[in-house]
């Protein structure tokens, strides 16, 4: 065995404890309710079944709906408000612009229970409490600073000889961002408008508080309400918790650099 | 010049207008809740008297302040040793090439990308006591069953293996581009000199990755001081508040009851936001001198 080969081994003998979490996800969700408490538990769906499945069909498709329209509306406010913003930042550069820039770290860096509290106050009193965009802006209060910061980062590096020159031809500000910075950098607006949307999706502090007694739910609370009310049957709940899963997993399938620059882009600089 | 700067914060304008309205004014809201005695009936009619401090001094007397903040503390610390060191372990062994180490490092991205209450209604019952999978292990090994989320003595830690479980993703991915912006040639020099691979990680990668683990480390404290889904939807804080964290307490007096106490529950938030700045500040600081460097 060479030396290669034998990391590799290794490295998915690792991986397999790493997601052994997520093949249990999976396994549940197949085994039938019947079965669940057997002792020891099959580590295989030896009989599966995909009832659970059905059910999440069944009773949590008006919850997927929801959280996908909170999400898609969650990603349009977060660009909206923060590609102008970057571009000024990062290009335009205008005086006392970093107390802003501070303002945006320290923003990321609240609790979203406080930011909740706050919002849950405010609702109540303009009654807006459980309305699909009451809960868009206050998902969007995760994403903004973050999609600010990273679009910033990434308009920096188109070069300032590519702006001068749509000015010398011609080009206002507006339309400098329009055609020339905003096409530019579309892998940051690709990453930001990704991260807001799984925070969206993935949101339950902000459902719990301001929505829960909403006529429209997203599935975060689909969820959390089938733990508490059928508390035995979890084969239905790993169901719904694997659909859930998707999206996630289908953007790391298909954007799995514009992830990992996320992730590390304002922990590491180059 | 002044037209620029004008053009400049023209476009600026949406985002300062958002950031008044939907952090400004909910953070003064919060401040605001925190100073008054409210009732259900004066939160939505008003006119709830100012009580000053009262509602601090009150979290402050509660018992369940020392509990909630020394979980906090060993949940944060706890988390962090183990996320950061495992992350950095398994950094070190990804930065050699190997076939499928690309796609192998991208799966580990997963349960950082899962939404949290997936991974925690998955550990909630993997820590099952009759029917979970980890109880059954033990019993493999001829061990006795634990009640994981159940027992006060194993509540917290319970908690804590499924936020490590979380945090890896991040620590690996920020570590490993860290060690990959340092100089190969670093590495064969350190190797022409007879160094062993632990002498050689040990005085060399180690030392010139300290800004990088610093940034890690201090984000990974602002992330877990603010974990509150996880730790709700496995224990709510239980039993009897042997897992209660300065979030989950918050969330508890808030919403927890049919009777919110929105005064004190802000005023914990406001210690626990007190808390994140303090650690949010010491970041910019390290960013900034390393900005400089």
């Amino acid at each position: 065995m060479t030396r290669s080969s034998w990391r590799t081994a290794v490295g998915v003998l690792l991986t397999g404890v790493m997601l052994f979490p997520v093949y249990w996800m999976v396994n549940v969700s197949l085994t039938p309710p019947g079965e669940l408490r057997k002792s020891p538990p099959d580590l295989v769906p030896t009989n599966p079944t995909f009832d659970g499945y059905a059910r999440v069909l069944d009773e949590q498709l008006p919850y997927f709906g929801t959280s996908l329209l909170v999400a898609l509306g969650t990603v349009a406010l977060t660009l909206a408000l923060a590609a102008p913003a970057a571009y000024s930042l990062a290009k335009l550069r205008p005086r006392g612009r970093r107390p802003l820039t501070f303002v945006l770290l320290v923003a990321q860096m609240i609790p979203g229970i406080i930011m909740a509290l706050g919002l849950y106050g405010i609702y109540v009193e303009l009654g807006i409490t459980n309305t699909v965009w009451g809960l868009v802006f206050a998902d969007s209060t995760i994403a903004v600073p973050f999609a600010v910061l990273i679009l910033t980062s990434f308009m920096s590096s188109v070069p300032d000889e590519v702006v001068q020159a749509a000015r010398i031809d011609g080009a206002g500000a507006w339309r400098t961002f329009r055609s020339v910075v905003l096409p530019a950098s579309r892998n940051g607006v690709v990453t930001a408008g990704l991260f807001a949307f799984l925070w969206a999706w993935s949101d339950f502090v902000f459902a719990a508080t301001l929505d829960s007694g909403g006529s429209m739910q997203p599935l975060t609370l689909g969820i959390y309400r089938y733990i508490g009310n059928n508390n035995q049957e979890w084969n239905a709940i790993m169901a719904t918790a694997v659909v859930a899963s998707v999206p996630a997993t289908a953007l790391l399938v298909l954007a799995q650099r514009f992830v990992a620059a996320g992730i590390t882009s304002g922990a590491v600089k180059d | 010049m002044a037209r620029r700067t004008l053009v400049g914060w023209a476009f600026l304008a949406p985002l300062v207008a958002y950031l008044l309205l939907c952090y400004g004014y909910p953070l003064l809201t919060t401040i605001d809740l925190s100073v008054r005695d409210y009732t259900v009936r004066t939160f939505v009619h008003g006119g709830a008297p100012v009580v000053g401090l009262a509602n601090y001094t009150a979290v402050f007397a509660d018992p369940v302040f020392r509990t909630a903040l020394l979980n906090t503390l060993v949940f944060t610390a706890a988390s962090l040793v183990f996320q950061y060191t495992t992350g950095l372990a398994l950094a070190v062994f990804f930065s050699r090439h190997f076939r499928l180490s690309a796609t192998l490092r991208a799966l580990f991205l997963v349960p950082w990308l899962l939404p949290l209450i997936v991974s925690a209604s998955t550990w909630a019952w993997m820590f099952n006591s009759e029917a979970g999978v980890v109880n059954a292990a033990l019993a493999w090994f001829g061990l006795d069953a634990v009640h994981w989320l159940t027992s006060p003595d194993w509540a917290l830690v319970s908690v804590i293996a499924a936020n490590v479980w979380i945090g890896i993703p991040f620590n690996l991915v920020v570590l490993y581009s860290g060690l990959r912006n340092i100089p190969a040639e670093v590495h064969e020099a350190s190797a022409l000199d007879g160094a062993s691979a632990w002498q050689s990680f040990r005085h060399v990668t180690f030392p010139m990755l300290r800004p990088v683990s610093a940034v890690t480390l201090l984000l990974g404290l602002v992330y877990t001081l603010k974990v509150f889904d996880l730790v709700w939807i496995m224990t709510r804080g239980g039993p009897g508040g042997a897992s209660t964290t300065l979030a989950t307490w918050s969330y508890e007096l808030g919403f927890g009851s049919m009777l919110p106490r929105f005064g004190p529950s802000a005023a914990v938030g406001n210690v626990l936001i007190l808390l994140a700045v303090v650690a949010g500040l010491v970041y910019v600081r390290v960013q900034r001198h390393q900005e400089a460097s």
